[in-house]
Order: C-alpha cells, then structure tokens, then sequence
C-alpha cells in the first residue's frame, strides 16, 4: 500500500501568498481572541482552589452551592463534571485565609451537607505560588525558543532558524488562540503539552530543510522554488504518516485519558495538525522570502561534504531524473 | 555491508535483557504491608529488630509472604489487607512507642529480582497512588524578627551595667534601636555592642534631639538562621510525620524558604494538616516536688509516693524524667502552669564549658520567654525547673535542673553527663519547638481511588494508542512496519526499565509522556522505511537501500531529536511537581527511542536480510514507480 503516488513535484511554493495568507488570517484570529477573551488560566497560575467531589448519586448542585455560600464564599463555582455524580468546585485565591484552612472548611461543609460526599482531589495553590508557576512557565518557552534558534542557526543558516521558529510560534499562538476561544483550562500540564509541541513540530521543518539542504547539493541546475517544492513532495509522505502515528496515540490519550489529560491531548491535536501545515508551508515560503539560496548555502555545503567523504559513505548517488521532472 | 558485528549484536541484547530484568517488577503488582520504622532517634533499626518482629508474628500465628529489612526499616508483606490489619495490632502491641508502625503497600516482585539487581517497580507518584502534597513556606521574617527580640533585653542589661545612659531601647522589626541624649554615650555603647556581639551590624544616625543606634543582624548570622531555620523545621516536621504513620514520606527543602512534605496515601487530611501545624510541644513548668534529696527546695519524698500511688496533688501532675544513665525514671511532681514554651526558645546549643570542662546546653530565649523566666527564676531561685517535651500526647521531661540564678534569654543548662548527651537533649528540645511559623502555601490531595483511575487512563491510553499504531505500521509498510513495532516496544520496555532503575518520581502527566514518546518515537522508523522506499524507487538494489535508507535518515532523526530535547530539558529546568515528571519521561523517552529505533530495528533488519545470499525484493510495502 502507498498512499502518496505523485508523479511531479506539486508547486507548493506557488500556493506560498494564499498558505501564508491563511496563516495570517488564523494568526490574526488567535491574537484577537487571546487579547479580547485571554486564557482561561487553572489554579496553577491564578492561585486558588479546585475541589473535585463525587456522589454516590446524582449530586444536587443547589445544596451544594447552599452548603459553600454558607461558609461566605460567595464567588465559587459549582458544576458537574465528567458525569452527574462527580463536581467541580472552585474557589479564587484569597490572600486573608491560607489555602489549607479553607480547602479543610470547604470539605467541611459539603460532608455536613452530605455525609456521602468524597472529596477525590483538591488542589489548593496560593497566590503568590501560582505567580511563580506562572513566571517559571513563561521563562521555560523562552528557553526553548532561543535553544531551538540557536540550534537550528548552528545547525543551517539563520534564515531557516528564524523560518522554523516563525512558523513554530505560530503554532503555539494558534493552540493559546484555541484555548482563548473556547475558554479551556490552561493549566501546567497544558503548557507541557504546548512545549512538546514546540519541540516536535521544529522537527518537521529539520526534515524540510535538510532536503533543501540535500535537493541544493544533488540538484545543481533547478531554481530555489523547484528544490524546496521537490524536498517538501519528497517528505510528504512522511510527514503525513508520522502526524498520523502521533496523532494516533494523542487520540488514545483523549479518549481514555479522562479529564486530567483531556486538555493536554487536546494542545497537542491542535498542534499537531497545525503544525503540519505551518512548518510545511509556513516555513518554506518565509525561509525563501529570507533569501535562502544555493549561494548562501554553497559554504555550508562544502563544509558538509568535507564531512561527509571523511565518513564511510562517500557515494553520492546521482539524483533520480523524476526529481527534475 | 548488512551485518552487525557480534559485538555490537551482542550489546544489543544485553540492554534488551537488562530492560527486561528492571521492567518485570512492575508486573507483579503489590501487596499489602506494614513497615516499621523508630519513631524516635534512639531506637535502631538491627538485625534484632528483624528478630523481634519475625517472633512476634510467630507467636500470633501471622502468616507472612514475605520479610526484608533495609536502612528505612523492616517491611512485612501479606496476602491480604485482614492479615496486615491484624499484624498491626501485633507489632503495636510488641514494639511499643519507640517505633512507628504504618500500613504499607509493597511490591510482590519475587525477592531475588531486589536482592540480586536491585530492580524496584517504578515509583508512583501522589497523583497515581493517591496521598497529600503540601508545599509549605517558612516565614524567614518571622524567624529574624524573633532572633533580634531576645537582644533588647540583653543591651539594657549591659548598658546598665557600664553605666551608659540611655533613653529607650526597642525592637523595630528585625532592628533593635537604642536612643540617647549624647553623642558621647553613643560611642561609649557602640565600642561596648560591638565588643560583645560581633555578628551585629552597627549604624548610628540622629533623630531631631536624639542619638540613635541601629543593630542588625550581619549577612552571614542572617544566612546561617535561616538555614538553621529551614533544617530545624525540616526535622520537626520529620518527628510529625512520624507520628502519622506514613510509610514513605517525603519532606525536602525546595528554594530557600520552602519545604515539600509528600505523604503518600493518608486521607484524613485534616488531621495531617492538624499536626504538621502543631506549634511549640515543648513546656518549661515548675516543680512542685520531687525525692531527689540534693539540696533543691521542694524535696518531699513523702508527696512523690503519695501521688505514684495515686494521690496527686491538685493543679500539679506527676511526671516522670528521662531515663538517666542507669535506666532510672525519676518520678516528678510538675505544676501545671507553663511558664514558657517552645514558640519562646529561639537556640538550644551544646557547647563546651571552660569552667567544668564538661558540656552544657546553652539556650537563649525571645523577649516574652525572657521575661517569664526572669520573674520564675527571680522567686524560684533553688528550685528545679522541668523541660517537659510533649510526643504523641505523652509528656515527658527531658531534664529538671536547678535554677541557681536570676536568668533571663541567655542561660545555660549544665550537668550534663557527656557530650553526646548533652547533643540528644538539645535536639530533642528543638525538636519540641517549631524555628519559624509555616504556612501551607499549596496542597495537592489525590484520593486513593483517584490514583488507581488514573493508573488505569495512562495504562490504556499508551496500550491503546500503541496497539493502534502498530496496526498502521504493518498493514502500511510490512515487515519494514513489524521491524518497526517490535524496535518500538523496546522502545517501552527501556523506557520503563530506566524509569524503574532511577526511581524516578512517575506521575499522571508521566505516563501521558510515555505515550507521547512512544508516537513521536515512531517518527524515526517512518522516516527510515520511507528513505528505504525512495531509495529503491531510485534503484538501488535491495541491500544498498537498507544501508542508504537507514545512513540518510541517521541525520535527520538526530537533528530532530536535538530539539525535543531542547524542550524537555527547558520543561525539566523551570517546571515542578507534575510538570518536571512529564520532562524526565519525555527526555528519557528520547535517549531510549534512539537508541531502539535505529539500533535496534537495524538489528533486526540485518538479521533478516543481511545474511541471505540473495536478496531480489524488500517487504516494505508497495513501491509506486513513476
């Protein structure tokens, strides 16, 4: 079975203005719902408590909104979650009481309401806790934008860094844009999953670009154009199947994953759909807007190949005529 | 050109074989146990002990699946939780409270796998076992504030002393002021302060009419108290947990001013919340009468008696003091009132006496603790002063000595008989005093049904996801797929082998990392089948397309790896709790994943063909030709 049957290159880079236009129409989009509605941040950086209760039947939300009030707490939120049984309750960060007493006081309350109300996990973060949580996440993405950047310039040539991590941003606003819209929670695990995303969606522009890289030495006559559509042709069926396999076990992970991993797997399908289409079509253009030429690659080449007739494989096999067609 | 060396075939299967060695444990599941642990730094974990327990199991007819002692303590393991419920009793009964007797959860991995390779089944984390995570931060402000206290005190003393007049001194947050009327008197005071006290920083500034003398404590002392604040806390909270029962607590100082107490599977909440912020539980109380005839007032023999034999008198209660050298208890009457406690005792250090040679335990005490024990010892001169160290609502006194002067924050206790003596008593009173007031500044409960849901959501989502892929990979690329499939589930299995070996800390977003390693992991075969497809659509012949495929692809695997890692090292620097369980996972699952994806399916390719004479087709899937 092989799926990908293509007989010419397809004129990706053609489509460039309209695939960047889309990007920058979703870009756009994303910003606007993250600047007009923000992220729906979870206790992990706002401070604050979530407690999730579960009932042997149906549980009755009235009481229990009942039961919190009584203890002054006026700004909870009380819902179902998952199924009827099971509430969500949640409590904003209050800087006079500390967050053990009131998760203890809440717990409290909902067992005088209902002796069989279980308490299945509370986290309690306090302000000041969630305000770091918040910084170290910040500081952790500008780490891996700058680590990726510098290798990815050490490893090419700074148009494709600065292409890959254009292209690799946009992704992650997308996610955040995501979020922002359906107000999702965004809490820590959720930001594991928009790093990991930075980090495996970078690796779908290495494998385009070390075609490119590969295409400018194998082949001599064709124009910029035709070498980056033949390596994004060439690379497509892998892309595609190794979106697939990933996105495979991220929608294992949504199904059976319950609740807690429900918001991670969700950041990674997101990232992993666009990122397929930004690294591919978002990078490209952008690195051959840079300026990414045979010219400007030549040092880099000879460089590589000294390397390469150092290593046991000296062939250099000679390039398929289909690769010009 | 297809063939791997023996040596590195060999390699190969070494590391498989010890993947499989360390992964087994984690199959057995785990049983119920108990775990007995000293519960104060006295007692000793022996070969005695292992001794005692196996006795008393014997003679209850307790029926043991197994029993092992380390440096943590002896654990026992049972067929059922009855049996562990009943051995509980047993060694309550048995140890009495110098040990600490917890329920326990244990692997039932066979012993050799533990005693032979020291393989462990992963540790669970709170979120997959269930228990309460506090992170609880030390107010240092306080801890400053109340070691500045106990010198307001001591400068007027002194000042008074040389004669130096001063108008006020007072305790301005962590600063004491000193004011005077002159310039002259100032200078006089600061050449004494800064005589006797070189860990004070001096500054003097006028105030209108006014001289006054600022003292802080220098960087250094402010440094080593909050250390010593930190680390005492940490012991205290040990001594707590203790008294909970945890099997496998985990108490860390994280930054400066914090500390994490993990304790796996308690529920009542509540109650670990009630004595991890238990204040002083340490009380000086006076004696109201005691029989030891050595000069001290109070001495009533007849009273003593009296009250061992039930009578005692009202508003004082009987005691007994730490058993001394010859394993005698002396038998105490203390008054009830405290005079002060644990919150009021800032330092109690050993130190040598240049008087008797010997070694006293020096104490110094905050503001409120010198004032009481300035009125106690003022009309109690001659009588004995008992330290009485409250454990798991049993009072004892740790020493009663006689009070021989009017005292205030600075004192010393002497008598001691040596010097490890006088180490143990001091620890043990600062054992009984909290260093700084702590508050819980984030709280994490998992309930223990919770653990096991989410044990079982990681579980079927990688076994699942994995199943699913493995399907795709054969039906799309063939033996090239299967290849593939069983490079990846070794892939797994060094995963969870390595995660086993290093012990490290597995939580929910873990085991969402392995999963996710195991699909990004597939990457690098995807990417060597196609290169092995493009290269015989080329038309290369067979073998020279394995190699090529599986040389070509190397570069791009590794780049791409290089920058996950990059992502999982930033995830593993900034994150915590949860989030740095995923980074392990995630940069683990990279280190594995090259070595299983190219290595070892290379192996396996080799075997196949590279051994045949001739090879004319590859099962790689269908090849379209153009």
């Amino acid at each position: 079975m092989e799926l990908f049957r293509i007989k010419n290159d397809i004129p990706f880079m053609s489509y460039g203005r309209l695939t960047t236009a889309i990007s920058l129409i979703t870009f756009i989009l994303a910003i606007f719902f993250l600047a007009t509605r923000g992220l729906n941040f979870g206790v992990d950086f706002t401070g604050g408590t979530v407690m999730e209760v579960n009932y042997p039947q149906a549980a009755d939300l009235d009481s229990i909104r009942k039961a919190v009030d009584s203890i002054g707490l006026k700004e909870a939120t009380v819902q179902n979650f998952g199924s009827s049984k099971d509430v969500l309750i949640r409590l904003p960060a209050k800087s006079d009481v500390s967050v053990a007493k009131l998760s203890e006081q809440v717990k409290t309350a909902l067992v005088a309401a209902d002796a069989k109300a279980e308490v299945r996990r509370v986290e309690a973060v306090g302000a000041q806790v969630g305000n770091e949580l918040y910084e170290n996440g910040a500081l952790a993405l500008f780490f891996v934008v700058v680590g990726i950047m510098l290798y990815l310039w050490m490893r090419f040539e700074w148009r494709f860094a600065l292409a890959a991590i254009i292209a690799n941003m946009h992704d992650v606003v997308i996610i955040l844009g995501f979020f922002a819209f359906f107000q999702w929670e965004f809490n820590l695990t959720v930001l594991a999953a928009v790093l990991a995303v930075l980090g495996y969606s970078v690796n779908e522009s290495v494998v385009v670009f070390d075609r490119v890289r590969e295409n400018f030495r194998k082949m001599r006559k064709a124009t910029v154009v035709q070498v980056i559509d033949n390596a994004i042709t060439r690379t497509m069926s892998r892309t595609v199947i190794t979106h697939a396999m990933t996105q495979t076990m991220v929608g294992s992970m949504l199904f059976f994953g319950g609740e807690v991993l429900h918001n991670f797997a969700l950041a990674l399908t997101i990232g992993i759909l666009f990122g397929i289409y930004s690294s591919v079509l978002v990078a490209c253009p952008i690195a051959m807007w840079l300026g990414v030429s045979r010219a400007n690659l030549i040092g880099d080449i000879d460089k590589d190949k000294k390397e390469k007739d150092g290593a046991t494989n000296e062939k250099v096999v000679e390039p398929h005529p289909s690769d010009f067609a | 050109m297809n063939r791997y060396p023996a040596w590195l075939n060999g390699l190969i299967a070494v590391v498989v074989l010890i993947g499989l060695i360390y992964t087994i444990p984690n199959f057995f599941g785990e049983s119920p146990a108990v775990q007995v642990t000293p519960a104060k730094a006295t007692a000793k974990i022996d070969p005695a002990l292992l001794e005692k327990v196996e006795a008393a199991f014997k003679k209850e007819n307790i029926v043991l699946a197994g029993i092992m002692s380390d440096e943590r303590g002896v654990k026992a393991r049972f067929a059922n939780t009855d049996t562990q419920l009943k051995a509980k009793d047993v060694l309550e009964a048995n140890l009495g409270k110098d040990y600490t007797v917890a329920l326990n959860l244990q692997s039932r991995s066979p012993d050799w796998l533990r005693n032979w390779f020291g393989a462990k089944p992963m540790y669970l984390g709170l979120d997959l076992r269930g228990g309460v995570h506090f992170l609880m931060q030390v107010d240092m402000k306080a801890v400053l504030k109340k070691s500045v206290e106990g010198y307001v005190s001591d400068f007027k003393s002194s000042l008074r002393k040389e004669r130096i007049a001063y108008t006020r001194v007072s305790n301005e947050g962590q600063e004491i002021q000193v004011r005077f009327n002159s310039a002259a008197e100032l200078e006089k005071a600061k050449t004494l302060i800064g005589k006797n006290y070189s860990n004070l920083t001096l500054t003097d500034t006028a105030l209108g009419e006014e001289q006054v003398l600022k003292a802080t404590l220098n960087l250094v002392e402010q440094k080593a108290l909050q250390d010593a604040a930190i680390k005492q806390n940490i012991h205290t909270l040990h001594n707590r947990v203790n008294e909970l029962g945890v099997a496998e607590p985990i108490i860390q100082q994280q930054g400066a001013d914090r500390i994490v107490v993990q304790l796996p599977g308690v529920q009542d909440t509540a109650e670990a919340k009630r004595i991890l912020g238990r204040t002083a539980t340490l009380q000086v109380r006076m004696v109201t009468a005691h029989g030891m005839n050595n000069g001290a007032r109070d001495y009533d023999q007849q009273k003593i008696d009296a009250a061992v034999n039930g009578t005692v008198p009202a508003g004082s209660e009987l005691l007994k003091v730490r058993a001394n050298k010859a394993g005698f208890e002396e038998p105490i009457l203390v008054d009830k009132e405290v005079v002060f406690s644990g919150d009021n005792l800032t330092a109690a250090d050993p130190r040598p006496d240049s008087q008797s040679g010997g070694t006293v335990i020096s104490i110094r005490l905050d503001a409120k603790g010198a004032t009481a024990m300035k009125l106690a010892s003022k009309e109690g001169i001659k009588r004995r002063m008992a330290v009485v160290l409250i454990e798991k609502d049993q009072q004892e006194v740790l020493t009663a000595p006689e009070i021989q002067a009017e005292l205030s924050s600075n004192f010393v206790i002497t008598g001691m008989d040596n010097i490890q003596e006088a180490q143990e008593l001091s620890l043990l009173m600062r054992a009984g005093a909290l260093a700084a007031p702590m508050d819980i500044v984030e709280e994490r409960t998992v309930g223990p049904s919770m653990g096991q849901e989410n044990i079982k959501r990681g579980v079927h989502s990688t076994l699942w996801g994995f199943a699913a892929i493995a399907l795709m990979m054969m039906i799309y690329y063939r033996a090239f797929g299967g290849v593939s499939v069983v490079a990846l589930a070794v892939n797994l299995l060094l995963l969870v082998a390595l995660l086993s070996m290093l012990q490290a800390t597995l939580t929910l977003p873990g085991l969402a990392a392995i999963a996710l390693a195991l699909g990004m992991a597939i990457d690098a075969n995807v990417l060597i089948n196609e290169r092995v497809r493009e290269e015989l659509r080329n038309g290369n012949t067979p073998q020279s397309a394995i190699h090529a495929g599986y040389d070509r692809a190397w570069d791009t695997i590794l780049d791409s790896n290089v920058t996950t890692m990059i992502a999982g090292l930033a995830l593993f620097m900034f994150g915590t709790g949860p989030v740095k369980g995923f980074a392990v996972v995630h940069v683990l699952g990279i280190i594995t994943s090259m070595f299983s994806a190219v290595l070892v399916s290379r192996a396996i390719v080799n075997m196949i063909y590279g051994y045949r004479r001739k090879v004319t087709k590859l099962s790689v899937g269908q090849i379209f030709k153009a």
